[in-house]
């Protein structure tokens, strides 16, 4: 198939996608648990993604991801609440030192720019080291900033281990959706380009990507900026999206859960990444609630049914995944219109040899 | 066009190169003999910085490069086709090839077009993954990526490690076609035999001096060469 024809159905799906979210959001309560789901896995698509540009095609294995996260929606959430608002969110600190407030894309933007300053910043050491070790520093620095940010002497910027609220957010579940796309759209690019080769190459063997021109410490770097800049701005989408944030959710089991979506979608597949977020997020939010409530059917207590118990249930279905499905759902590849279109003509060809 | 003088080398906490000097002329075939851990394959990786001379310097076209960026000896036209071929075994093979002509940003119609014309083989297999490939179309793989940043001088570690005889047959082949139109070449190898029938010049290298030298035809029938790297 033409290019130009599977870039125009890419097209007219994204459009539909827009259209069924738009629908979908007429037609539901607003407080339906599925638009929670959808908006919720589109900030989780976009920081997977992220997270696989490093782990998936770079090859470079951290677990910051929370970290970036963390800066990226304090960053947000400092700069865009409102003036007159600041006194009382910052009513400990007698309103804070910063007395005024951007729009909300400035805000966003600044999340990605922390966030990318930080990493440029700790990528310089941290760098240097590879695999287990690299994740070890990498998740040390999530947990210090952590700490760093309850800190009570930087309370007039980030209100200590108090709540950030009353920053602007979002209503509609396009707002993630259409953000989420353009980023992962512009890291799309980033990977086909000329530079996301030399990514790949670095992956697959560091040794012969330098012999053959590439610059290592300029191209990781580049990677683990580009990386937490989108990881920053998911941050950012994840504060507007929780309407209020305090440091301490920003957990190492929040870069835990993203690896897992990363691995389950398959380390190098960027689709794999998005779907495997809604998967996860649908799963852990909602299609799995029912195993925590209990439930009498006609008299008979169903066993197991408690609190927690869906945990349990989720915890076995990630190992069935893992256990069968080595490379993740889509390994490294990727689902496109081609793709489909070739499963469906092959599929054609075998039932016409079968005749 | 590469004159190396007085180069040491430390690697993993021993002095691997103590101090070599040669040189290779423009349109040449040089080759290094020598057994395991004669300090050949530092010296090629020296040569490109992956490693840092100790000592002494390296001249290529005239400039001292010694101790430069990679990045910045690959773009003066000196590649290096490392040992056990080293291709990116999940990249496709176009895109290995791609990889290759990294430093260039030029159009690459032209070259890819010679390299297929080079390896047919590789043509056919544009699509595949690097890790798919047979040994022999690997090493094939690997001398086609380093060909794509149009190095001045290619420097081969081992290309025949591991292959069958027939095949390093095809490899000396596509060496001695890639020398005619008129690439510089700096050959590593264990096979003495086939590396002395093909080059200009040889070096003998024992644990990290040269100490022998000649042109490729005398080292075949020296005596002592014949013993040490020949078996008879």
């Amino acid at each position: 198939m033409s290019k130009k024809k599977s870039m125009t159905i890419s097209a007219i799906l994204f459009l539909a996608l827009i259209v069924i979210i738009v629908v979908l959001e007429r037609m539901l309560p607003p407080t339906h648990i599925a638009l929670a789901v959808l908006k919720k896995g589109c900030i989780y698509s976009l920081v997977a993604v992220s997270m696989n540009l490093l782990n998936g095609f770079t090859g470079l294995f951290s677990l910051g991801q929370a970290g970036f996260m963390l800066i990226g929606a304090y960053a947000y959430a400092v700069l865009t609440i409102p003036v007159a608002d600041r006194a009382s969110v910052y009513m400990y600190f007698d309103g804070g030192i910063i007395q005024f407030s951007v729009p909300v894309f400035v805000g966003l933007l600044a999340s990605g720019l922390l966030a990318a300053l930080c990493a440029w910043l700790i990528g310089l050491p941290v760098l240097r080291l590879k695999s287990d070790y690299l994740a070890i520093a990498t998740l040390g620095f999530a947990e210090i900033i952590r700490a760093f940010f309850q800190w009570d002497k930087l309370g007039v910027v980030t209100n200590g281990s108090n709540m950030l609220r009353k920053y602007p957010t979002f209503s509609t579940t396009l707002f993630p959706f259409l953000v989420s796309a353009a980023c992962i759209g512009v890291m799309v690019l980033m990977i086909n380009s000329s530079y996301g080769r030399a990514f790949k190459a670095i992956r697959d063997d560091e040794i012969a990507a330098e012999a053959m021109g590439i610059n290592l410490a300029k191209h990781k770097r580049m990677a683990f900026c580009v990386s937490s800049f989108f990881a920053g701005v998911g941050g950012g989408l994840l504060a507007m999206y929780q309407t209020s944030i305090q440091a301490m959710t920003f957990k190492s089991s929040m870069t835990y859960e993203i690896l897992l979506i990363v691995v389950i979608g398959g380390l190098g597949s960027v689709t794999g990444s998005c779907l495997a977020s809604f998967l996860f997020i649908a799963s852990s939010e909602w299609w799995l609630r029912f195993l925590d409530t209990e439930m009498t059917i006609g008299g008979f207590k169903v066993p197991l049914l408690r609190s927690g118990f869906r945990k349990v249930v989720f915890s076995v279905i990630i190992m069935v995944i893992v256990l069968f499905a080595r490379r993740g759902i889509m390994g490294d590849r990727e689902f496109s219109v081609d793709g489909i279109c070739r499963f469906f003509k092959n599929l054609g060809k075998k039932k016409e040899v079968k005749q | 066009m590469l004159k190396v003088e007085n180069l040491k080398v430390n690697y993993g906490g021993i002095e691997a190169v103590k101090g070599i000097s040669f040189e290779v002329p423009e349109n040449s075939i040089v080759t290094l003999i020598g057994a395991n851990g004669a300090g050949k394959s530092t010296t090629l990786r020296s040569i490109v910085s992956l490693v840092k001379p100790a000592s002494g310097s390296i001249n290529f076209l005239g400039e001292n490069i010694t101790g430069k960026d990679t990045n910045d000896i690959v773009a003066r036209g000196i590649t290096l086709v490392p040992e056990g071929r080293k291709i990116f075994p999940d990249l496709t093979v176009l895109e290995n090839l791609k990889i290759g002509a990294y430093m260039r940003k030029d159009s690459l119609e032209d070259d890819l077009n010679w390299v297929y014309d080079l390896f047919p083989r590789l043509k056919e297999r544009h699509w595949q993954a690097g890790g798919t490939l047979s040994g022999g179309e690997q090493q094939m793989l690997a001398v086609a990526r380093a060909l794509m940043s149009r190095p001045k001088l290619i420097m081969m570690d081992e290309p025949s490690l591991g292959l069958a005889p027939l095949i390093v047959q095809g490899i000396f082949d596509i060496i001695r076609e890639i020398h005619r139109q008129g690439v510089t070449i700096l050959l590593i190898e264990q096979n003495a035999n086939m590396a002395l029938r093909t080059a200009d010049i040889g070096y003998v290298m024992e644990t990290g001096s040269i100490t022998m030298t000649g042109s490729g035809a005398e080292l075949l029938v020296n005596e002592k060469v014949r013993e040490a790297y020949l078996g008879n």
